[in-house]
């Protein structure tokens, strides 16, 4: 089986714990406008095996140590879900740590088939980081262009199943960073069982080049970086959870 | 009864018996510390005043445009000047260079024109008499080499091939064991020197005069030291007794060395669990307090940061400042398992928090897996607040080297007293693959007299036509011109060591060695992973030569991809490895002076811009004058699958064959590294 790739990064410190090996797998169905990696996007990319993947990842094997792994991430890493399953069965067979970062909108509650593929997810991988954009369905449609309806049963999915959970909230200026909006996210996420982390992730305009490069309009144009309050503030209303 | 005063309270051994062994002391006397960093004490009024002194000269140097004063007509020795001070009143630690602090010494027996040159440029001019006597009474070790240069090796030389060698200034890289000051004093040291030379005797053979002469030249210096530390008011004849006066001798060896040479990289050693006998005998007997301790370290640490010497302008340029390498090796571990780390280790980096982060001297710390936890999350702390930290790999080097070596200029490491090494700049392998590809014509240079492109090597055949580069046949002459390359290199060197050790002898540092020394015969290469790339460009993609109208390649056109070092690829990865290889294993096969043990070294950190500038457009699409990677670096940019993608490759490059050390400058934004929680 291949599996289309954007790139890798031997080095990855901030997809999941410890010092990890992330592949960047091509293809995205949504449209966030705050993404720092429009070029993962579309079609294209390079056609990897499983085994090429897995042999890349497990030369760095001496690096994970205890906490580290490998991450998958994109794009949508689960518009590949096949390859995704294949390659961390791989891993996991050589003891290592998976974890799979996702917006979670390939997950269609309804559709039986896909239910158990992602069943079958849950048993290869270790960790999920799940993206949630916006709270708000009319809100996430106007961020990505898509509902959030998927995402937030895939969220109840992971629970239901006893499946370790890390939630990242990218916080934008004006667009997320809004006290109501986080209230609600945290009472959202409150209701989950295996949510071990809320990362809040500061919006940033590193990604301001790469849609240059690709001749696209950059979408948040003059949107600033949140102040530092604003992230601590964000950071608390959705950590008041472990005080209970 | 200890046979000195100094030596009350020391655990006795092979060092104490009528032996030089300054390891054997630290290992019979040494406290290891594993606890954290609570205990250190802050700066005094005293350093702070000191340290405004230092800031406000500092201030003062730049607006006069780098050089604050400079000395045109007294030669730097041992005793050329008399004492300077910062404030005597309160300098714990004491010395400076010349008479003056911040005044620049005049050294010229490295070379006469670059001491005029860099006086010159800083609006000095050298005084007539130093002129007249460096020009007709007295050779200098630059005069001495251009007396014996080949025409091919000046060729190689003004063609960049052959760069930065060590011909018109002090070679440097010669670290003396200034703890034997302090551990022996200087009259016990005389003492020895004399009886070995007096072993040397029977017949005269040149290199049994050689060594006679030096030996007398070192028993000259030391007198030489015990002098300068008299204008101090210091007597270093006997042991010292204490701290302060241990710091305070150690401290003069080095001051010595650095009045005698300018060299290139003048690393002051392996010091800080050695001096902290000292201290801790002093805080057990209630001599000192921690502050005191800490007092005496600061001041000793501020004095290593303001040893300037007087330099060109191409000198700077060529290392992005005025390094001086005051390189000082901290921690490690100990072959018999136990840690090197002392509490002076966290005083010696506390100088960072209490005088401010600094390039000098160079604190290096000797990294290991077993290093005790809270030393390790100091020496942490420190680089974040500071990034003033080098680290190195004490388990790499440990196994060959022992427990008691220390670092020259950056990566070079030496048992400190028991080897030194000779230093030798490096060769352009980037460039060398040029010359394979056009038979030896230089891509830049032209000849004089014809005004085509000049003829380095003997003329090889080129590659011809103008269909894609053929790998084999690129190899082939590629080994070639390596072999010549490496020949003259070699050679090249045993011109430029023969005549520093005539007319430029490192008196004093060699007087602080055992005087049956270990030599290092240092060679280096540049251009490492641009070869590398080109290599791999000519194998795995199309390249095209682009003549010039005379048909020398000047440039190429790619078609096609191909693996590029620095990803983890082993295709491009073994093409770097087979270049250190292949070009060691050439050096190796050649004589090399004084019976010298070669080695390589892999270090251009940033002289690899400067050299850049001589290297013509090559087959990975680097473009004509644009930077060289620093060291086994890739090339910028081109590393594409993270850091550890990227450090892989350059771990591939075997230690064995590069055992002058191999650097790689890495810098990461702290936010990479992981969040803060």
């Amino acid at each position: 089986m291949t599996g289309r790739i954007h790139s890798f990064e031997s080095f990855g410190t901030v997809d999941g714990p410890g010092i990890r090996f992330v592949v960047f797998l091509q293809g995205c169905p949504l449209r966030c406008k705050y993404c720092h990696n429009p070029d993962t996007w579309g079609t294209g990319g390079k056609e990897y095996t499983v085994q090429e993947v897995a042999n890349q990842a497990l030369r760095y094997k001496n690096y994970f140590g205890d906490k580290g792994g490998v991450t998958v991430t994109g794009g949508e890493p689960l518009l590949q879900i096949d390859f995704v399953i294949e390659l961390f069965k791989v891993l996991k067979a050589k003891g290592i740590h998976t974890c799979v970062d996702t917006s979670g909108f390939t997950f269609r509650a309804d559709d039986e088939n896909c239910v158990r593929k992602h069943k079958e997810l849950l048993t290869v991988t270790d960790l999920f980081l799940l993206d949630i954009k916006h709270i708000r369905d009319d809100g996430h449609k106007e961020l990505t262009g898509q509902s959030n309806r998927n995402t937030l049963a895939f969220a109840k999915f992971l629970s239901n199943n006893d499946k370790k959970t890390w939630i990242r909230y990218v916080l934008v200026p004006e667009i997320t960073d809004n006290d109501e909006l986080i209230g609600e996210l945290k009472e959202f996420i409150d209701e989950l069982k295996t949510v071990e982390k809320v990362e809040v992730l500061p919006y940033h305009t590193m990604g301001v080049a790469k849609y240059e490069q690709l001749g696209l309009e950059y979408p948040l144009k003059g949107v600033e970086p949140p102040k530092k309050e604003r992230v601590l503030n964000a950071r608390e209303i959705l950590s008041k959870r472990s005080e209970e | 009864m200890a046979q000195f005063k100094g030596w009350e309270g020391f655990v006795p051994g092979k060092w104490s018996n009528d032996e030089v062994d300054v390891r054997d002391f630290i290992q019979r006397n040494y406290t290891p510390y594993e606890g954290d960093g609570k205990f250190l004490a802050p700066a005094t009024e005293a350093t702070k005043k000191l340290w405004e002194i230092v800031c406000d000269l500092s201030k003062k140097e730049r607006e006069a445009g780098g050089v604050l004063d400079a000395d045109t007509k007294i030669v730097s020795t041992l005793t050329s000047h008399g004492a300077g001070y910062l404030d005597k009143d309160l300098e714990k630690i004491v010395g400076v260079q010349t008479d003056v602090p911040f005044k620049r010494s005049l050294q010229p027996f490295g070379g006469l024109r670059i001491s005029e040159s860099a006086l010159e440029i800083y609006g000095y001019e050298i005084d007539p008499s130093v002129n007249e006597i460096f020009t007709k009474y007295r050779k200098t070790h630059n005069e001495g080499v251009f007396d014996a240069y080949t025409p091919e090796m000046r060729a190689a030389r003004s063609a960049h091939i052959l760069t930065g060698l060590p011909d018109g200034y002090g070679r440097g890289r010669i670290v003396g064991d200034y703890r034997r000051v302090a551990l022996y004093g200087v009259d016990y040291l005389i003492k020895k020197k004399e009886e070995d030379k007096l072993g040397l005797s029977g017949a005269m053979t040149p290199e049994k005069v050689r060594d006679r002469e030096e030996i007398s030249e070192q028993i000259k210096a030391l007198k030489g030291l015990k002098a300068m530390a008299a204008t101090y008011g210091c007597d270093i004849s006997q042991p010292a007794t204490t701290a302060q006066e241990a710091i305070q001798a150690l401290y003069f060896g080095y001051l010595g060395a650095v009045k005698d040479q300018n060299g290139a990289a003048m690393s002051i050693g392996r010091n800080s669990t050695f001096l902290d006998i000292y201290i801790e005998r002093d805080l057990k007997a209630g001599l000192i307090t921690e502050e005191q301790a800490q007092e005496f370290i600061d001041h000793f640490i501020m004095k290593l940061r303001i040893v300037k010497f007087m330099r060109t302008k191409e000198y700077n340029e060529l290392f992005s400042g005025d390094p001086t390498w005051v390189t000082e090796v901290i921690g490690g571990m100990g072959v018999d398992g136990r840690s090197l780390v002392t509490k002076t280790s966290f005083r010696v980096l506390h100088t960072l928090d209490n005088l401010g982060p600094a390039p000098e001297p160079n604190l290096t710390v000797l990294w290991s897996k077993r290093l005790p936890i809270a030393f390790k999350r100091y020496c942490a702390e420190i680089s974040i607040r500071t990034s003033s930290i080098q680290y190195e790999s004490d388990d790499l080097m440990r196994p060959e080297m022992g427990d008691d070596y220390c670092i020259a200029c950056c990566v070079s490491c030496m048992k400190v007293g028991k080897d030194m090494q000779f230093f030798g700049a490096r060769a352009n392998l980037a460039k060398c693959l040029l010359y394979a590809i056009n038979g030896g014509k230089d891509e830049q240079m032209k000849d004089k007299k014809t005004g085509k492109a000049m003829q380095v090597s003997p003329e090889f055949m080129p590659i011809l036509g103008d269909g894609p580069l053929d790998f084999n046949e690129v190899m082939a002459k590629f080994k070639n011109m390596m072999k010549w390359l490496a020949e003259l290199y070699v050679n090249t060197l045993n011109v430029i060591h023969y005549m520093h050790d005539k007319y430029c002898y490192e008196a004093i540092e060699m007087a602080l060695h055992d005087t049956k020394v270990r030599r290092f015969f240092a060679t280096g290469i540049a251009g490492l992973s641009c070869a590398a790339d080109s290599l791999s460009a000519i194998k795995y993609a199309k390249v095209y030569p682009i003549r010039n109208e005379e048909g020398i390649v000047v440039d190429f056109r790619i078609e096609g991809e191909f693996p590029k070092y620095g990803n983890n690829d082993d295709r491009a990865d073994e093409l770097a490895v087979w270049l250190v290889k292949t070009f060691m294993n050439e050096i190796k096969t050649h004589y090399t002076y004084r019976e010298s043990v070669p080695t390589m070294s892999i270090l251009t950190i940033t002289s690899n811009v400067v050299y850049g500038k001589k290297t013509g457009n090559t087959p990975d699409g680097r473009r004509e004058g644009t930077p060289l990677a620093p060291g086994a670096n890739p090339m910028h940019g081109r590393d594409c699958n993270g850091a550890l993608a990227s450090l892989e490759s350059v771990a591939k490059l075997p230690y064995e064959y590069s055992r002058d050390g191999i650097s790689n400058t890495f810098s990461i934004m702290p936010a990479s590294l992981g969040k803060d929680d």
